[in-house]
């Protein structure tokens, strides 16, 4: 294999909210190109076609594309959705709306819920298995005929059969895909069972509602993009991020269009953790943080974890393996106010992206975080002033002096510095409660800071967790998009079994764990990619009897024993709960796969030009920036410039193109590999 | 004590937040018992030394706790300057169930934790957790025909459950042998306690950072604050009176209902809430304690001001006159199993009532109401085993001013999620017939109340026997401002092909069943908001075409 060393030339492209941002990687030729230009929302291919343009990128010479999309997430959460039709089990057509029984909001009676798919469009057969798979009731093939006929005139593009207890015996659902593919007008049929064999009739349901829903939309992107790069000469396959950090080639991704759905976050925690890996670094706290919200995972021994039970918004769970990425607030756009007591509040109202914050000049009135780091000058006013027709810094710190300081009693940069520092005391809050949800105490792992604002705050977050080092990426403007050129091929499987592990069904368990492998090394081989070698995974979603909670046990191999099942059972309760039952029986609830196709490595290295760097740090220059209500005169440097084994000591900050980076007083940086800034705090002399 | 400037206290206000937040995750984390590891029926808090007054309490705690453990905690603490209870000593942690002592029912227990600086008191940490048992005629103590608390389950006055940090081996074995399924339980005592510890690290972290005096300071301001905050926005009803009644379909053994009247009185920066009126003291097991009718009271008023953050300053405003004589004031020995789950919907209902005419854009119509509790025990043939299930079941929430009210929306008091469909086969000898909307069931107006739920369950194998404490079996929920009532709760049992509707039409105890007979349940629909005739076409033409009328 030509390739068992680098990949060749592959390209990494991310389309986020506002910018779609790109990578490309030529290990050959030791080149590592950039771009950044704005989402084109009405079709993302502009944009991608755009930030290839900027690149300069020869898409003959490319090797591979691997492609991070918010279309399916957008259409979710916008319910822009193609029409669907559900056909279930008699009794149940109201599963998907009902829901789980909650409100939106913990206190306040109001609140609103739309279905993915509406009522008179969720069609009922006869057909009945029990909870063993038993069939009780026959599916009635008659009504089913004429249930999908129906939904055809209804003018629906895609189908759902969702069936009561499938996971445990699918032959109902496999029946009716086998009927519907002879009467459908297309291939957008999606069973309930194939995408998540796991009980939980309203959360299976769901899942594949917003797989079929989707799929026609993310199919014709796909399709589209291809279309538009093969014009332009790329003679190679495009693959698609998944929600697990994983890709899989496009041609297959509309299958299981759901999985996409959450993928922008999950590629950015896929970066770290391969950042982290060659810098050292395996346990780290990501730390997104944007214009509109703020995403927190936590990555041990080099790997993000993995969930099953994401819940995208507010009665919309996705239950497919996805990179477990916790959105713990809002972002640069948070807004300040003084409330009816008297008490500053930051959020949970933001400016959003439009208006913005005052300092972007769009027409926003209201203080930000964003505009307190403005006043305090951690962010460069130069940008500010090239705004035409925004605001001065006069008419800021009049704004910040009359809404927040009068009634807080304090000047302009007063109320600024407060804003920060009450920001940062609820993210930090936010940020811890992530980590000991997952049993781990932040203290012991380095924050990971990118996003355009995450380096201007990490510093201060670190020393409020009390977490020793900030990694700071060399371009953590477009980690998604690194994130997408260092990824793998991967397949996730789930399958419930529900067995008390005392009676455990020993050959069908290990049936299982086959079963789920030979599907993934199959789709790995579809996919054709080279691959330097295939990785799996085993675990086991267990609980105590009684308990309705499980627990992920990672398993050594596919052929466990009931004691090690056990033993490997009891290890991880107590790491995570710290608690010990010997008296009460284990259940097994699910068993679970993945196959990873790992790709070859990519070299980070040059990801800031070795030839731009300078022997010595020199500023740019200097400026009055406010650290604890007092202005300190801080040096300016350009990231760029600094010699690769720089070390400063706060107070600074460090510019470049698509982020700042704030080094307080008292912490000192230092640079590592890959151009990596690791900040330790408290560490300066 | 020096004053204090509001950026400091702004962030001291955050952190005892983080305090309280801490606990309940840690609390849910460890906890065995599904009702507090999934269903959160659990809350914790920090409260004065003085007189156990509320200082910060878990935004993720059960809606139902929001006002109860400042009670039990005042006391607790009364009792021990009195001499009735054990003095406290460093990491002991009390153990109290007791309703009449600042409770709700004998399934919520409460652990409290002197917290200590210096040698001396600061404050309490306490939590409640909802045991899944706690002996009594009933699994589970949701009996429909107690007739006083004994029947009802154990009943532990304040003891030191723990002291000195080691659990009392006495007093946890008579626990253990007065509740069911107790090998289970050790999984949520050890949960609860170390949740408080968790609390206590994580409160002198606070302390040692900020210092005791500017803590102790910023307590005494937030307090104060509050009050403030919550005065000015009850200053949004103008002054005057504001009646409503609202009504229980029964006490489960005597069959007539049992009015709440309520009557609202707004003076300037001030309400007064007086029950007088409401019904006597029942028989059955609807009576309510004080510290519940309080709770609720303020649960109502944290619905329609869900800014506040929960403290005793925000409650300072808020006067209820003790409604002594009445079944919202209920004292021993009267059977109370019913406060928490029913009557404190109910009293949140007559808040609202009397509410959302003066403030139609924060208050809605009522709600369904009741946490439609429907219990199933028996012996399955097939595991050769006993079994309790229980379907707790959700209803259409009210129409408000900007919608239609949400469809199977869960309890006025509860934030919990239903089980699956799917799980409940796999557990219980019970097969599903529908889990469906309840067509037409949401109170016409304009904006209609939301759709209640509609199910129907057979049993597959063997005896059981089926209970019901369910409400708005009589009355459905009340409409606002000429928007009519939501549909009423439904119960039908089918035995042998035969309907048998029970006859306080919503509770009933051990209702015998065999393999084959059914249970068909229909939740209230919520009321509507306005009058129907203001309804926007467009919106009756959906609902025409999505069967929802």
């Amino acid at each position: 294999m030509e390739h068992s060393e680098t990949r060749g030339s592959i390209i990494g492209v991310d389309v986020g909210g506002t910018f779609t941002d790109l990578v490309m990687v030529d290990s050959a030729s030791g080149t590592m190109r950039i771009a950044k230009t704005p989402t084109t929302l009405d079709n993302q291919a502009f944009g991608v076609l755009a930030a290839l343009e900027q690149a300069e990128v020869d898409l003959g010479e490319v090797g591979l594309i691997v492609h991070g999309t918010t279309t399916t997430t957008n259409a979710v959460l916008e319910r822009k959705l193609s029409r669907t039709g559900l056909i279930t089990t008699a009794g149940f057509r109201d599963v998907l709306e009902l829901g789980r029984r909650t409100r939106p909001q913990a206190y306040g009676m109001k609140g609103q819920f739309t279905p993915i798919i509406p009522r008179d469009l969720r069609l009922e057969v006869p057909e009945r298995m029990d909870a063993q798979g038993n069939v009780l009731i026959p599916l009635d093939e008659d009504a089913l005929r004429a249930a999908i006929r129906q939904l055809v005139d209804a003018g629906c593009e895609a189908l759902v059969i969702h069936f009561l207890h499938a996971y445990a015996n699918p032959a109902h659902e496999l029946r009716a895909a086998e009927i519907a593919a002879e009467l459908w007008p297309n291939s957008y049929i999606t069973t309930g069972h194939s995408l998540l064999s796991e009980s939980r009739e309203f959360e299976r349901g769901v899942t594949a509602a917003v797989n079929a829903s989707v799929q026609p939309l993310l199919e014709r992107y796909v399709a589209r993009l291809r279309d538009e790069l093969a014009a332009k000469g790329y003679r190679g396959d495009v693959l698609v991020m998944n929600g697990n950090g994983g890709m899989v080639s496009s041609k297959l991704v509309a299958r299981e269009a759901a999985k996409t759905v959450m993928s922008g976050p999950a590629s950015g925690v896929m970066a770290a953790a391969y950042t982290g890996r060659r810098a050292s670094e395996p346990n780290l706290l990501t730390y997104d943080m944007g214009g509109t919200s703020t995403d927190v995972a936590l990555i041990r021994d080099g790997t993000p974890p993995v969930s099953n039970e994401i819940e995208v918004e507010y009665a919309m769970p996705i239950h497919v393996p996805m990179v477990d990425v916790r959105t713990v607030g809002a972002g640069g756009g948070s807004i300040a106010r003084v409330n009816a007591a008297g008490l500053l509040e930051v959020g949970p109202e933001s400016a959003g992206a439009d208006p913005g914050p005052i300092c972007y000049g769009k027409g926003g009135t209201r203080p930000t975080i964003s505009d307190a780091n403005m006043l305090l000058g951690r962010l460069n006013t130069a940008k500010l002033n090239a705004v035409a027709g925004g605001v001065g810094m006069e008419e800021l710190a009049a704004i910040f002096a009359r809404e927040l300081g009068a009634p807080l009693g304090v000047d302009a940069h007063g109320a600024a510095d407060a804003v920060i520092r009450m920001a940062n005391a609820k993210m930090a809050g936010a940020i811890r409660m992530v980590s000991l949800s997952l049993g781990a105490d932040p203290r012991d792992f380095a924050l990971f800071a990118f996003g355009g604002a995450g380096p201007l705050h990490a510093a201060a977050l670190a020393r409020e967790l009390g977490v020793p080092r900030v990694l700071v990426p060399a371009r953590p403007g477009i980690t998604n998009a690194l994130g997408c050129a260092v990824a793998d091929l991967r397949h996730d499987f789930v399958q419930t079994l529900n067995q008390p592990l005392d009676d455990l069904d020993i050959p069908a368990l290990h049936a299982a764990f086959a079963g789920q492998l030979a599907e993934g090394q199959a789709a790995l081989a579809r996919e054709n990619i080279t691959v330097t070698r295939v990785e799996h995974h085993f675990s086991a979603d267990m609980q105590f009897l009684g308990q309705s909670h499980v627990v992920r046990v990672p398993l050594a191999d596919a052929t466990p024993t009931a004691e090690t099942l056990r033993s490997r059972f009891n290890e991880v309760y107590w790491q995570r709960f710290k608690v010990a039952l010997p008296e009460i029986r284990a259940r097994i609830v699910n068993v679970n796969c993945s196959v990873i196709g790992v790709c070859a490595p990519v070299d980070l290295s040059r990801l800031i030009d070795a030839a731009g760097r300078q022997a010595h740090a020199t500023p740019t220059g200097h400026r009055q920036v406010y650290f604890d209500g007092s202005p300190h005169d801080t040096p300016i440097y350009w990231r760029d410039h600094l010699p690769a084994d720089v070390t400063l000591e706060g107070p600074a900050i460090i510019e470049q193109l698509d982020c700042t980076t704030l080094i307080p007083p008292g912490d000192r940086v230092q640079g590592g590999v890959d151009g990596n800034l690791m900040i330790h705090i408290g560490a300066a002399e | 004590m020096s004053s204090i400037d509001p950026i400091t206290l702004s962030v001291i206000q955050a952190g005892l937040q983080q305090v309280c937040d801490e606990m309940d995750l840690s609390f849910s984390r460890a906890a065995f018992s599904p009702v507090i590891a999934e269903a959160n029926d659990r809350s914790d808090g920090i409260y004065a030394a003085e007189d156990g007054a509320l200082i910060a309490q878990g935004a993720g705690g059960l809606p139902v706790f929001v006002g109860t453990m400042q009670y039990s905690t005042r006391t607790l603490i009364e009792m021990i300057a009195a001499g009735t209870a054990p003095a406290p000593q460093p990491d002991d942690i009390y153990i109290v169930n007791d309703p009449y002592l600042g409770g709700t029912h004998l399934m919520d227990v409460r652990f409290a934790r002197p917290f200590y600086r210096n040698g001396e008191i600061f404050c309490w940490l306490s939590n409640t957790g909802h045991w899944p048992d706690t002996g009594g005629a009933v699994p589970g103590g949701f009996s429909a025909s107690a007739t006083s608390v004994e029947q009802e389950g154990l009943r532990l006055p304040p003891v030191r459950l723990f002291k000195q940090g080691v659990l009392d081996p006495e007093i946890y074995a008579i626990i253990c042998s007065n509740i069911r399924v107790a090998d289970q339980r050790i999984g949520d005592v050890k949960a609860q306690a170390a949740a408080l510890m968790v609390g206590e690290e994580q409160l002198n972290a606070l302390l040692d950072r900020y210092g005791d005096d500017v803590v102790r300071t910023a307590i005494a301001e937030l307090r104060t604050r509050a009050e403030a905050q919550m005065r000015s926005l009850i200053d949004e009803i103008p002054d005057g009176e504001y009646t409503s009644t609202a009504w229980i379909d029964s006490d489960g053994v005597v069959n007539e209902p049992l009015a709440i009247r309520l009557k609202v009185t707004k003076a300037p920066g001030h309400l007064t809430f007086d029950f007088a009126g409401s019904s006597p003291p029942c028989m059955g097991p609807m009576n309510s304690v004080l510290a519940t009718t309080l709770s609720s009271v303020y649960l109502a008023m944290r619905h329609i001001f869900p800014q506040v953050p929960i403290s005793a300053g925000a409650f300072e405003p808020l006067e209820v006159i003790r409604p002594t004589g009445t079944f919202l004031d209920a004292q021993y020995p009267r059977p109370v199993s019913g406060c928490a789950a029913e009557v404190s919907q109910r009293i949140a209902e007559a808040v609202f009532a009397a509410l959302v005419e003066a403030l139609p854009h924060r208050v809605t119509a009522a709600p369904a109401g009741t946490s439609g509790n429907f219990a199933l025990g028996g012996h399955d043939p097939l595991t050769g085993r006993d079994f309790v299930m229980y379907q707790l079941s959700g209803g259409g929430y009210g129409g408000n001013a900007d919608h239609d009210g949400i469809a199977n929306g869960c309890s006025t008091i509860g934030i919990s999620k239903a089980p699956p469909v799917e799980i409940m086969e796999q557990n219980f000898p019970v097969l599903y017939h529908r889990y469906a909307l309840r067509e037409g069931s949401g109170g016409a107006g304009r904006h209609r109340g939301g759709l209640g739920l509609d199910y129907e369950l057979e049993l597959r194998r063997g005896d059981a026997r089926a209970s019901f404490v369910m409400d708005h079996g009589r009355f459905g929920p009340q409409g606002a401002l000429g928007g009519a009532d939501g549909a009423k709760n439904e119960v039908e049992v089918w035995r042998d092909g035969h309907r048998y509707i029970p006859e306080h039409l919503s509770k009933e105890q051990d209702i015998a069943l065999k393999a084959g007979d059914r249970v068909r349940v229909k939740t209230p629909g919520g009321g509507g908001f306005g009058p129907a005739s203001e309804r926007d076409p467009a919106l009756s033409e959906e609902d025409t075409r999505l069967g929802r009328s």
